[in-house]
């Protein structure tokens, strides 16, 4: 066994070769876990569009109007009217100097905060009502009408009625936001209530536990971690509703700055604008998931 | 009266579509303090449903139960139970689970730190008192489950088939541990196995149940518990009168089964 070559951990990391794990399988096609993570074509993909990218800047193939170069010093033509900054200069524009006199990280920060704050308000009202729908029967007859007929309604769907209450402003997209988690808060806290083993709720029963202790102890840890998947999937939904509400009326915040640069035809702001959205989600999305491995380590331990 | 009064109870389960299951019919019982009985019969023949009812957890359709003279009308601190797994608290640390009776009783720190510290040390899980219990074998979680009962000090225990899901090894160790604790502390038990072995050599009285509807087939006095106590489990568990007793109740099972099978067939 000791000839037994061991690959590099780069070949490992790369998934070129095979893992400790996975070496010791000889059935591979129809194990999911025998699959390596094949990094290096993830690599490649990404060498790959940036290679497209920059080619289609190098050779003129694009109109700068449908898709910005990555870099303004690659294109081919003199034309200065149609010679533009490309991305890599405008990002840089922006961080320091801003869109139209707002610090790029200012319209990331009001989005972001946004989208804090209407999932604060959509949990801090949703677990509550999640609780006693799941607890309390008078609750969930009151509410069960209610929550099953705007389920499966898209938040989108309620912009045009919330601008004719609320007007454009801040506290049409909070509550806006605050209607989105709502419903998921509210729908993952009655999930966990009803996920807690009955053998837990008699234990603490047998032990003394009041009423409120056995909500306060059992119950309310119990649903922490179905709360904190509600939380997740409200932060997710909650982010794609907002720069949607941008796009239709704001004077700050991510979706705002690339409506406002469509106008001007500045498809590099837009495509700017684009990833940027897709970088918070997926930062938003990997913050929760490490906060959720931090605070609840007996998340599917029971 | 003093003891645990089990008096002519009758269990049916009305299920949604309108059938009826009857779980337990006429069940009587009575335990002196201190005794430990334990009950055994084939899956479905009303043990879990019988000790729900001791606990307070159902009302049954008929009779009553009694303890000390209190009739039982829902869960109390007096009686303790002991599930067959997954009813710890996996929030909390195995101190934090023994802890939890005297702590929602209004204990204060000290006498908690004081009566964990003391129970761990019985159960032998003193340097894991801080480990969360999902960390913990299977045969640490019970341990944790029986110090996390006796820390209410409880009269009466009520332990489901506490050791059904540990491996053989571990459930023979643990066996021990049941009766010594069972001595030390004098409590009162119910214990429920599906184990013929482990109904012999723990029950200081054996109930054999039969279903359908569930019901007392035959109740025995076994002397093995007070043996284990001092003796070698091994040792008493090659004794030719346990072996003979073994012998005997699982024929009496089988022949109970073939009864009711048979009873099914041409009925
Ligand atoms: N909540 C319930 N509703 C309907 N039937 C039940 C319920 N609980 C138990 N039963 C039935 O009662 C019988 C006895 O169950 P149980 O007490 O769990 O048996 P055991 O613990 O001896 O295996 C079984 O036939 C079971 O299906
Ligand atoms: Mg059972």
């Amino acid at each position: 066994m000791a000839d037994r070559k061991q690959p590099s951990k780069l070949a490992v990391w790369l998934g070129v070769a095979d893992n400790p794990f996975t070496r010791q399988k000889t059935v591979k096609f129809g194990d999911a876990s025998a699959v390596n993570s094949g990094r290096l074509w993830s690599v490649a993909t990404v060498a790959a569009l940036l290679f497209a990218w920059w080619a289609v800047t190098r050779w003129g193939l694009l109109d700068p109007i449908f898709w910005p170069p990555l870099d303004g010093g690659l294109y081919p033509w003199d034309n200065p009217a149609r010679a533009r900054p490309g991305v890599v200069d405008r990002f840089a524009s922006l961080v320091v100097e801003g869109y139209r006199n707002v610090p790029l990280w200012e319209h990331v920060w009001t989005s972001v905060r946004r989208v804090l704050l209407g999932v604060l308000c959509g949990a801090l009202a949703g677990i509550p009502l999640g609780f006693a729908m799941g607890l309390n029967s008078v609750a969930r007859g009151l509410l069960d009408p209610v929550v099953e007929f705007i389920r499966p309604i898209p938040p989108l769907a309620l912009i045009p009625l919330v601008i004719l209450w609320l007007g454009i402003d801040e506290a049409a997209k909070t509550f806006l936001l605050f209607l989105a988690a709502l419903f998921i808060m509210l729908i993952a806290a009655r999930a966990g209530v009803s996920s807690v083993r009955i053998s837990k709720v008699h234990a603490a029963y047998s032990l003394g536990a009041s009423k409120p202790q056995v909500l306060r102890y059992v119950i309310l840890p119990n649903a922490l971690p179905e709360i904190f998947t509600g939380l997740r999937t409200s932060m997710g939904v909650c982010w794609g509703t907002l720069v949607a509400a941008e796009l239709v009326a704001a004077d700050q915040g991510v979706g705002s700055m690339m409506m406002v640069a469509k106008n001007f035809l500045q498809t590099d702001v837009v495509v700017i604008g684009i990833i940027l959205i897709g970088v918070i989600g997926f930062t938003i999305e990997m913050l929760m998931r490490a906060l959720e491995v931090w605070l609840i380590p007996w998340k599917g331990k029971g | 009266m003093n003891g645990l009064v089990i008096d002519d109870v009758s269990m049916i389960f009305t299920l949604p579509d309108g059938g009826e299951v009857h779980a337990l019919q006429n069940v009587s019982l009575h335990l002196e303090p201190g005794e430990l009985m334990a009950v055994l019969g084939p899956s479905g023949c009303g043990k879990t449903t019988l000790l729900n009812i001791i606990a307070g957890f159902l009302a049954p359709t008929a009779g009553q139960v009694h303890l000390n003279g209190r009739q039982v009308t829902g869960p109390h601190k007096e009686r303790g139970m002991v599930f067959q797994q997954g009813a710890l608290f996996e929030w909390m640390t195995a101190a934090e689970n023994v802890g939890f009776g005297p702590r929602m009783g209004g204990a204060t720190r000290a006498e908690i730190a004081a009566k964990v510290g003391h129970l761990l040390d019985v159960v032998a899980l003193r340097e894991f008192a801080d480990e969360p219990v999902y960390r913990l074998s299977g045969g640490m979680q019970q341990r944790v489950a029986l110090a996390r009962c006796l820390a209410n000090d409880p009269d009466v225990i009520l332990m489901d088939e506490p050791l059904g899901a540990l491996d053989a090894l571990t459930r023979e160790k643990m066996q021990g541990l049941v009766l010594k604790l069972w001595k030390d502390t004098g409590k009162t038990i119910v214990l429920i196995t599906h184990s013929v072995e482990e109904a012999l050599f723990l029950g200081e009285r054996l109930v054999v149940m039969a279903p359908r509807p569930g019901r007392i087939h035959k109740a025995f006095a076994l002397p093995f518990a007070d043996q284990g106590v001092e003796g070698d489990t091994r040792a008493i568990k090659i004794q030719p009168d346990f072996i003979a007793t073994r012998e005997e109740i699982l024929t009496m099972i089988w022949e109970m089964e073939e009864e009711i099978m048979g009873g099914g067939n041409t009925g």
